[in-house]
């Protein structure tokens, strides 16, 4: 068997305690192993904790958090026990993010090439002329129609559909072996959504790039990824290749997210909340779970 | 979308009332018409030319040693608009540096620094400066570093506010997801984004640091008596605010426009560049 790109195995995330309130935990031991080229998507509800796994991989989880145990392998070697400096190293060349929210994750005050270039410099030592005409391929591969002329722009004079291409060349442009794609699509309009995804795929599929894909759209999921996790109170519920997690979901959560996913062949009437009961049963058993941790680890 | 900036009004006429000050410190050897200490007692408290008994040679009239008071004016502007700029470059270094090393790196370092200037603040500013200066010895150098002193709060007050504004936002987090250090991500993503409110700081420390310079020289804690300073100007005009009025006149008005040109285009600028305050 090769060497997975990415192996989390029983990562816990916790919230250290302060004077308001105790200690918590925001992820349960998740398990997650993407094999290199695979496209696995990280489905779960607003609050279920599945950003949390891609911010603790890229080492932006928010302030007050703490790894409390698991492991997280990235082509074998231990990656949480590196330094800062030494994750610096791979970050933005060999793992990337496509951040959700295009309007806001570019430098108001940097032009697009100057964004783009500056990746192709501090990585892999481009100079001036180099990053600019590299800069300019990969706009070109990302659809954006005058390459020459967006270098020179500001984010500001791109639309929300342009950006995000901006963004997604970014994080090609090192031929990274992991992408994590926070959302990306959820700031964009519908139609430019689907473009958005089209692109990403095929890139995904030239450059051979692992990609841990998050959303809570399970009608993304399909079209676009070769396994799933769906994720719940920070442990995954149910895990496994896309034909089984469609065809044959095992898990009552799993059923009731699905049937929640609007679709363009049923009313709008036909929207179903996910029922409380399910919901209900994840979180007391997360409750359960954590007081069993907190005894043993206290 | 035009690239050109759209300033108000207020600073261009501020940047030019500022101009005229800057080119009478520059120029002052070759504009001043008499040599600023040379006395001639016999023409001593003369009124300004346009008033009677003034003589058009001396356009703002002289003082009781017959010294010519638009060239003391205009030589005074000298100590002024040095210590503007050296004061306000020395406070905003120091300012800055504290205030994004605060808003940045958070935690023990933002509530250490966040502390030493509520302090600070608390300290009375002016009578704070005298007693430095009375401490270190008078001099330029000294007006200098009593205004860095005093002032580098202002800037690292609002420089940490507005850190803390940047960090928070998902373009500083995404230069760390690509790899960049701490040090470069603040220097490239979140100091350019800071620097039109240090611009417009440093024109308002300006103005202060006029005001602070001119108490200096009132009461004579600033450069040798035989410089000419506003303050020194107000000093000795006030003796004889009686007899001749214009001595102690002139210079509070130079004291006062300068300040005012500071402040106009301060605020200007301010209103110019704040996107969301856009005429």
């Amino acid at each position: 068997m090769t060497i997975p790109c990415i192996d989390i195995q029983g990562l816990h995330l916790g919230l250290r305690a302060t004077r308001q309130r105790p200690a918590r935990l925001l992820l349960r031991g998740i398990d997650l192993r993407i094999a290199p080229g695979e496209v696995h998507a990280l489905v779960g509800e607003s609050g279920a904790g599945k950003s949390m796994v891609g911010r603790t991989v890229l080492g932006i989880a928010p302030a007050g958090t703490e790894v409390l145990a698991g492991s997280v392998r990235f082509q074998g070697d231990d990656w949480l026990a590196k330094t800062e400096a030494q994750r610096r190293v791979h970050l933005g060349r060999d793992i990337a993010l496509i951040p959700q929210d295009p309007l806001t994750a570019l430098n108001p005050g940097h032009t697009i090439g100057a964004q783009v270039s500056g990746v192709l410099r501090l990585h892999l030592g481009h100079d001036a002329a180099q990053a600019r005409a590299r800069t300019l391929k990969l706009l070109d591969a990302v659809q954006i129609r005058s390459p020459s002329l967006v270098v020179g722009q500001y984010p500001h004079e791109l639309s929300g559909g342009m950006r995000q291409r901006v963004l997604i060349a970014m994080a090609f442009a090192c031929k990274p072996k992991l992408i994590i794609a926070d959302e990306p699509t959820t700031a964009l309009d519908v139609t430019v959504q689907r473009e958005v995804l089209r692109l990403l795929r095929d890139l995904q599929r030239d450059e051979g790039a692992a990609v841990l894909f998050i959303t809570h759209n399970l009608g993304l999921v399909a079209r676009l990824c070769n396994a799933v996790s769906v994720i719940h109170s920070g442990r995954i519920v149910e895990q496994g290749s896309v034909r089984d997690i469609i065809e044959r979901p095992r898990t009552a959560y799993t059923r009731a997210l699905f049937a929640a996913t609007p679709r363009y062949d049923r009313p709008a009437d036909a929207l179903r909340p996910i029922d409380d009961g399910v919901t209900d049963a994840l979180w007391s058993d997360a409750s359960a779970y954590d007081d069993a941790w907190w005894a043993a680890h206290g | 979308m035009t690239n050109r900036l759209h300033f108000q009004k207020r600073v261009w006429a501020g940047a030019a009332l500022l101009a005229v000050v800057i080119m009478c410190a520059l120029l002052a050897p070759w504009i001043a018409p008499h040599d600023p200490l040379e006395q001639d007692l016999m023409a001593a408290s003369l009124p300004p030319a346009w008033s009677a008994g003034g003589e058009a040679a001396y356009l703002f009239g002289t003082d009781t040693l017959g010294r010519d008071i638009l060239s003391r004016l205009i030589y005074g502007a000298r100590p002024a608009m040095i210590v503007a700029f050296a004061g306000a470059t020395l406070a905003a270094l120091i300012g800055t540096v504290l205030g994004l090393w605060a808003g940045f790196h958070g935690g023990a370092v933002d509530a250490v620094v966040s502390r030493l200037v509520d302090v600070w603040m608390s300290f009375p500013a002016v009578l704070l400066s005298i007693v430095l200066v009375a401490v270190i010895g008078t001099g330029l150098g000294s007006v200098v570093l009593a205004i860095a002193v005093i002032d580098w709060t202002r800037f690292c007050r609002v420089v940490r506010a507005e850190t803390q504004v940047q960090a928070s936002l998902d373009y500083v987090t995404s230069a760390r997801t690509i790899g960049q250090s701490r040090g470069a991500t603040l220097w490239r993503e979140v100091l350019p984004n800071v620097a039109p409110l240090l611009l417009t700081l440093f024109t308002l420390e300006m103005g202060i640091a006029v005001v602070i310079e001119a108490i200096l020289s009132f009461v004579g804690l600033s450069v040798s008596s035989d410089m000419p300073t506003w303050g020194g100007l107000v000093q000795e005009g006030r003796l004889y605010v009686n007899q001749t009025p214009w001595l102690l006149g002139l210079p509070i008005a130079a004291i006062a426009a300068t300040v005012l040109a500071c402040n106009a285009l301060g605020d200007g600028l301010r209103a110019s560049l704040d996107p969301l305050l856009e005429r």
